[in-house]
C-alpha cells in the first residue's frame, strides 16, 4: 500500500525554513543522528512512490487543463478539505485561470485562494490578563492532555509562570497523566479527587493561580463527544464558574482537533463553539500523514483561528500555525 | 445532505419522467449525489471512485422492478454494495481451546485502545466466561499503566504490569503469569503509535513474532477522515492484523472510514465501541453501518436495545391498560423509567431513520425527565390516578414540593393531555395491532 504513503508536515516545516519561535529550536532536531539533508532525502524517497507526489507533479507541471483540475480536486479531497470547500476552491480556480495557462501561475493562484480562506488564522496568541485562563476542550482521544503539557512548556519558555488545573476528573488516570506533564515542564499543578466536580477544580485552579501570581492558568477538561448534551452542559458550567471569579475568564478556549479527523471536525467545532465559545484551534497529530484540511472548511464557516499545531509527543512538539506551510503540505 | 439522499434520488428520477429503465444518463445524475454523500461521510476519495464505478456497472441496463422506483433501486444497489464491501455478516474473535487466547491491540494514539482492552475483557468474561488478564504494554504515555489498572479495578479484572523498558519482555512475562494464574484470555494493550514511526512499528512486529497472538485487532476512531486508508494499510502491511474495532460510534460521525479500511485491508470490522461505559461494545453489523452511512437510521439496533431493556410484562400491562382506560401519571412515570433504561434519548433518536442527522443542531435536554419525575413524585397517589383533580392550590403545592414553577407544571399537564388524546386515537386503530408491530415480532422487516 505504498500508494497511500504521504509526506509529513514536519518535513515541510523544515523545507520552508520558517521562523522558529524561541521554543522551536529544539524541535528541529528530531533524530540527531541524521543530518537534515539525510532526513529530507529519506522522506523524499518515501514519497517518490506515492500517488500524491505524482499528483503534485501533475498539478504543478505543464499547462492548465481538465486533468490538472481533477488532480487538484483529488489532492483537496484526500486532505479532508470536504465537498463544499473543495468545490468552492475549484470554482474559484476555474474562474480565475484560463486553459493553457502556465502551471506556476495556477499554482500560485491555488495557494492564494486557500490562504485567503485561512487569513483569520494568522496572528499571535496574546496574553491579556493575569492570570490568563486557557480552557482546553475537545472530543476523547484527540490529545488534550498532551497539548496542555506542550502549552505549559511553550509559555514557561517565554518566562511565564504556568499553573495547570486537572479538571478531567472522569477518565481513568487522566490526573496522573497530567501530573506527569506538570513535573516534566515544572508547571504548578492543581488537582482534586477522581470523579469530583470539574468546575470546582477550575475554581480552585484560578484561585491558586491568582494567589501564586501565575501568568497562565491552563485547564484540562475531560474528552467528550460533542453530541452529548449533559457533558456539554458541564463545560458550560466550568465557564460559568470561572466567569464568577473573573468576567473575562476563560480568556481563551482552545479546541483541540485531531488532524486525522474527517468532516466530523466541523460538527465538533460547531458544537463546542456553541457551548464554550471556542476562541482558537490546536490542530494535533500533524506529524502523521493526515493533513487536517477540514480546518479550512471550519475557517470558511466559522470565525475561529488555528493557533497551534502539534507535531509529536515531546514537550517541544508544538508550533505556531503558519498558513503558508500548511497549504504547501497539502500539495507537495 | 445525507439523510436526504433517498429523497434526492427520488426527485431526480421524477424529473427524468417516463424512464422506466436505469440509463447511463439518469444514473450519472444520481451517482453524483451518492458520491457527494460518501465523501461527506469520510469515505476515501479513491475508494469512492471505485465504489461508484461498481454501482454504475451493476445498475446500467437493469430493468426497474414494478414495486421499486429507479431511485429506490439505486439505493438498493448502493446498500447492497455497501453491505458487501463491509463484509456481509458479523465476525467475531475465535477463542482457543486448551491454550489461552492472546489478543493484541494496536492503533494510532487516542483511538481508544486502553478503553477497548477493558471493554473486550469484560465482554468475553460475560459471553464466554473467560478469565481475562489485561497486560499494560504501553510504557510510553504518561499514566497509561495507571489508566489500565484503574479500569481493571473497576471491572475486577487483573492487570499485569512491570517496570521494564522492553515491551516484548513484559508480554512474555505476562504470558507466564497468565499460565500460573489460569487466565485463558490475555489482552495486550500496546502504546498508540504513528504508522510511519518505524521504530515503534518494529516494536509491534517484535512482539508479534515473539508472542504469536491469535488475534491482532486494529483500533480505529470512527471519526477518522481520508487518512484512514494510509494508516490502516500501513498497520496491515506491518502486522497483517485480523480485525478492526471501530470506536466512538456514539458520536455523530457517519463512520465512512470503516468502508475505506475494509477496502484497503480486506479485514473485517469485528466490534464497535458505542460509549464511555465499559459495557458499551457491540458486535459489528455491516447492514446497520450501511444504513448509517446512507442516513437511513439504525432501526435494528434500536429494536434490539428496546428488547434488551424493556420489561416485557410491564410493557404488556401498560398496553392492556391503555387499551381500556386513560393514561395516568403513574403510567407516565412507569414509561419514563422504561425509556431511561434504554439509554439516552438522543442515542435512541439517532437510530431512527430520517432523524439521525437532524439531531446535530437539536438540543435534547436529557434532564427534562428528571424534572417531570420530580413533578409527578410531588403529586399524591390520588392526583396521579385522577389527573382532573389538579386545581390551582394543588398545583401550587406540587410546585413547591418539586422545586419547579407552576408554569412548568401547567406545561406538563398540557403535554400529558395531548398524550392522552393521542392514546385515544391509537385505541381507535387498535393498540394491539400497533404493540404487536413494535414489540411482538423479533425485528421489523429489513428496508429491502
Amino acid at each position: 500500500m505504498a500508494l497511500f504513503k504521504r509526506k509529513r508536515v514536519r518535513d515541510y516545516l523544515e523545507e520552508a525554513d520558517i521562523e522558529l519561535s524561541d521554543v522551536k529550536v529544539e524541535t528541529v532536531e528530531v533524530k540527531p543522528e541524521l543530518s537534515v539533508f539525510e532526513k529530507l532525502s529519506g522522506s523524499l524517497k518515501k514519497t517518490k512512490s506515492s500517488i500524491l507526489s505524482k499528483l503534485g507533479s501533475i498539478v504543478f507541471s505543464g499547462k492548465m487543463d481538465e486533468d490538472t483540475l481533477e488532480a487538484l480536486e483529488e489532492a483537496l479531497y484526500t486532505s479532508d478539505i470536504g465537498v463544499k470547500t473543495t468545490e468552492s476552491i475549484i470554482g474559484e480556480v476555474r474562474k480565475r485561470s484560463s486553459k493553457g495557462e502556465d502551471i506556476n501561475d495556477v499554482k500560485k493562484l491555488v495557494y492564494d485562494v486557500i490562504i485567503s480562506m485561512l487569513d483569520k488564522s494568522s496572528g499571535p496568541v496574546q496574553v491579556t490578563a493575569k492570570p490568563h485562563v486557557i480552557l482546553v476542550v475537545g472530543v476523547n482521544g484527540n490529545g488534550k492532555t498532551t497539548t496542555i503539557g506542550k502549552l505549559a512548556h511553550y509559555y514557561m519558555n517565554m518566562g511565564k509562570r504556568v499553573l495547570i488545573g486537572a479538571a478531567d476528573t472522569f477518565r481513568a488516570a487522566a490526573i496522573e497523566q497530567l501530573e506527569e506533564w506538570a513535573k516534566r515542564t515544572g508547571a504548578d499543578f492543581i488537582k482534586n479527587q477522581p470523579n469530583s466536580d470539574p468546575a470546582a477544580v477550575a475554581y480552585d485552579s484560578y484561585k491558586a493561580g491568582e494567589a501564586r501570581g501565575a501568568d497562565i492558568v491552563l485547564i484540562d477538561t475531560a474528552g467528550r463527544l460533542h453530541n452529548k448534551v449533559n457533558l456539554m452542559n458541564e463545560l458550560e458550567k466550568i465557564s460559568r464558574v470561572l466567569k464568577k471569579l473573573n468576567p473575562d475568564a476563560p480568556h481563551e478556549v482552545l479546541l483541540v482537533l485531531d488532524a486525522t479527523t474527517g468532516q466530523n471536525a466541523l460538527s465538533q467545532a460547531k458544537q463546542f463553539s456553541r457551548t464554550s465559545g471556542v476562541t482558537g484551534i490546536v490542530l494535533s497529530k500533524l506529524d502523521g500523514t493526515a493533513k487536517g484540511g477540514v480546518t479550512i472548511a471550519i475557517n470558511q464557516e466559522m470565525d475561529i483561528p488555528v493557533r497551534f499545531i502539534g507535531i509529536g509527543e515531546k514537550k517541544e512538539d508544538l508550533q505556531l500555525f503558519d498558513p503558508e506551510v500548511f497549504v504547501r503540505s497539502i500539495f507537495e | 445532505m445525507f439523510e436526504d439522499l433517498s429523497g434526492k434520488l427520488e426527485s431526480i428520477f421524477k424529473t427524468l419522467k417516463g424512464q422506466h429503465r436505469i440509463s447511463e444518463e439518469n444514473i450519472k445524475v444520481s451517482l453524483r449525489e451518492v458520491r457527494v454523500a460518501l465523501l461527506e461521510a469520510d469515505v476515501n476519495y479513491i475508494v469512492v471512485k471505485d465504489f461508484i464505478n461498481r454501482v454504475r456497472d451493476r445498475a446500467i441496463g437493469e430493468k426497474v422492478f414494478e414495486k421499486l422506483t429507479p431511485g429506490q433501486l439505486i439505493i438498493k444497489f448502493i446498500h447492497e454494495e455497501l453491505v458487501r464491501v463491509l463484509g456481509g455478516g458479523t465476525a467475531e474473535v475465535a477463542m482457543q481451546k486448551g491454550a489461552p487466547t492472546v489478543i493484541m491491540m494496536c492503533g494510532l494514539q487516542g483511538s481508544g485502545k486502553t478503553t477497548h482492552t477493558a471493554k473486550l475483557a469484560s465482554y468475553f468474561r460475560k459471553k464466554n466466561k473467560s478469565r481475562p488478564l489485561m497486560v499494560a504494554a504501553d510504557i510510553y504515555r504518561p499514566a497509561a499503566i495507571d489508566q489500565l489498572k484503574t479500569l481493571g479495578k473497576q471491572l475486577n479484572i487483573p492487570v499485569y504490569s512491570e517496570d521494564s523498558k522492553d515491551v516484548t519482555t513484559i508480554c512474555v512475562n505476562a504470558l507466564e503469569f497468565a499460565k500460573e494464574n489460569r487466565n485463558d484470555l490475555i489482552i495486550l494493550d500496546t502504546a498508540g503509535r504513528l504508522h510511519i514511526d518505524e521504530e515503534m512499528m518494529n516494536e509491534l512486529i517484535r512482539v508479534k513474532e515473539k508472542i504469536q497472538p491469535h488475534e491482532i485487532l486494529f483500533v480505529a476512531d470512527s471519526m477518522i477522515g481520508q487518512d484512514a486508508v494510509t494508516t490502516a494499510a500501513e498497520f496491515n502491511e506491518k502486522l497483517n492484523f485480523d480485525g478492526v474495532i471501530l470506536t466512538k460510534m456514539d458520536g455523530d460521525s457517519r463512520g465512512g472510514a470503516a468502508l475505506s479500511i475494509r477496502e484497503v485491508t480486506g479485514k473485517p470490522i469485528k466490534f464497535v465501541g458505542t460509549g464511555e461505559k465499559l459495557d458499551e461494545i457491540e458486535v459489528f453489523h455491516p447492514d446497520r453501518l450501511a444504513q448509517r452511512i446512507l442516513g437511513m437510521g439504525d432501526i435494528l439496533s434500536l429494536v434490539e436495545k428496546a428488547q434488551d431493556s424493556m420489561d416485557q410484562s410491564e410493557a404488556e400491562r401498560l398496553a392492556r391498560k391503555i387499551e381500556k382506560e386513560d393514561f395516568t401519571y403513574e403510567d407516565f412515570l412507569a414509561q419514563i423509567r422504561q425509556i431511561k433504561k434504554m439509554g439516552s434519548i438522543k442515542s435512541m433518536l439517532k437510530m431512527m431513520p430520517g432523524i439521525g442527522n437532524k439531531l446535530d443542531a437539536m438540543d435534547i435536554d436529557e434532564k427534562a425527565f428528571v424534572k417531570i419525575e420530580a413533578i409527578i413524585h410531588s403529586m399524591t397517589r390520588k392526583e396521579r390516578n385522577k389527573p382532573q383533580l389538579l386545581n390551582g392550590s394543588r398545583k401550587l403545592r406540587i410546585a413547591k414540593g418539586s422545586g419547579r414553577s407552576v408554569q412548568e407544571i401547567n406545561q406538563l399537564i398540557k403535554q400529558f393531555e395531548q398524550m392522552n388524546m393521542m392514546m385515544r386515537q391509537i385505541r381507535k386503530i387498535g393498540f394491539n395491532k400497533l404493540a404487536r408491530g413494535m414489540f411482538g415480532a423479533k425485528a421489523p422487516a429489513r428496508p429491502y
